[in-house]
């Protein structure tokens, strides 16, 4: 076998294994290495975030603009606080948006939904949004049903 | 009573003599790869990495195709009865990336290259190859040992990357080319799902360790065997015993730090 061939053959896998990776990076695990993309952070305050975790999706008319950062209890209200990093190309947001949390599917993830109102106003960095509708729990909507089944009677 | 001393001494003999063993082969390793590196070694790397590296690249092809096509062929069904068979390529791609590449491809490895090194070099040994490099004032660990090590901890990185993929692809083909899944949910739950530094790098990390035992084991048993064809045997075997007993224990210890501590 010629040296040159060998040199070739080496060098080949080399790249392939590089490119293999590259691939990985971009195809698969969908090019998220520019973490550090400019982005804002909003707070919500909902009755109920059951399900929500952190990296869930924050959406605007189904198009997701950005991801829940963390999740903890408002000492103040006891609600629960949603923080959400958005892209900081959406800057369109009105101070008087609503929040909630959406299921995709039946038994899918929840995920945040974002409903801009008429406000000239925009929210920026730190803001908070009051105007939420809390995750649906499924034990409670059926304990409802049944609560109104028996005084329907 | 004196048997059960007996019975420990023995033991705790047992116990010492396989600590020494770690010992040597670590002293060993150490030898071998702590010098200077020269421009002249080069082409004795490139030579290691074509017979280490660019020979396993068949075997690692077509069984990353195969495992890729029955994750997608099982994955599709188990998820299929729950109405999400969408969510498949985001079980091909962590299950691949996280656990079988580097696994499969550690235990491909030990058997295709780990026992080649053993035999070459116990073959070395037994023909006095080594100790007549030693008369020549050449150390055989530099020029023998050193470039297979290091041609094991470059190669096995670069074919699990190569295993990924090609395993991903191979879902591909089944769940979205013969069984109709949306290609555009097969690849969009996968990046959503799939994190580059938490999941492929965590396996290319499973991937460095696996190559370092597998040379490490291969070399030190083709350094240490009985210079005879029973020898040359016994060593080969227990390269790839005790190479995938390795890869398998330490791949649970690595995924219990990985993933494991996020509770």
């Amino acid at each position: 076998m010629s040296k040159r061939w060998l040199e070739l053959s080496v060098g080949l896998m080399i790249v392939a294994g590089l490119a293999a990776l590259v691939a990985l990076a971009l195809q698969v695990s969908g090019g998220n290495l520019s973490r550090n993309a400019e982005n804002y952070t909003i707070t919500a305050l909902f009755q109920n975030a059951a399900g929500l975790g952190s990296k869930a999706r924050v959406t605007m008319a189904g198009v997701t603009i950005g991801e829940v950062s963390a999740v903890g209890i408002d000492p103040n209200t006891l609600m629960a606080k949603v923080h959400m990093k958005i892209n900081s190309q959406v800057d369109y947001l009105s101070i008087d948006s609503s929040a909630s949390i959406l299921t995709a599917g039946l038994l899918g993830e929840k995920y945040v939904g974002l409903t801009v109102g008429a406000e000239d106003d925009v929210l920026v960095d730190g803001d908070v949004i009051e105007d939420t509708q809390s995750a649906l729990v499924l034990e409670e909507l059926i304990s409802q049903f049944l609560l109104n089944l028996g005084t329907n009677k | 009573m004196a048997t059960i001393i007996t019975h420990i001494t023995d033991l705790g003999a047992a116990l010492l003599s396989k600590l020494a063993q770690i010992g040597k082969a670590l002293l060993m390793l150490l030898q071998a790869i702590i010098v200077k590196p020269k421009a002249s070694s080069l082409p004795r790397l490139m030579q290691q990495l074509y017979v280490v590296g660019v020979q396993s690249l068949i075997i690692m092809l077509v069984s990353a195709l195969f495992i890729g096509m029955v994750l997608g062929l099982q994955g599709y069904t188990l998820l299929a009865a729950y109405g999400s068979e969408q969510a498949v390529g985001q079980m091909v791609a962590l299950t691949l990336v996280r656990e079988l590449s580097p696994v499969v491809a550690a235990l491909l490895f030990a058997g295709r290259a780990g026992s080649a090194l053993t035999a070459e070099i116990g073959l070395m040994k037994a023909t006095e190859q080594l100790a007549s490099l030693e008369m020549f004032g050449v150390d055989p660990l530099h020029r023998i040992v050193a470039p297979r090590f290091w041609a094991g901890m470059i190669s096995l990185p670069l074919l699990v990357a190569i295993f990924s993929l090609v395993g991903i692809y191979g879902g591909h083909l089944v769940a979205v080319d013969w069984l109709g899944v949306y290609s555009g949910s097969y690849w969009g739950n996968m990046q959503q799902a799939v994190d580059f530094n938490e999941d492929v790098l965590n396996g290319m990390i499973k991937a460095l360790v696996f190559a370092f035992l597998i040379s490490w084991i291969a070399l030190y048993q083709g350094y240490t065997c009985i210079p005879t064809s029973q020898g040359i045997s016994a060593a080969t075997t227990r390269t790839v015993v005790y190479s995938s007993l390795a890869i398998l224990g330490f791949d649970f210890i690595l995924t219990a730090l990985m993933f494991g501590g996020a509770v």
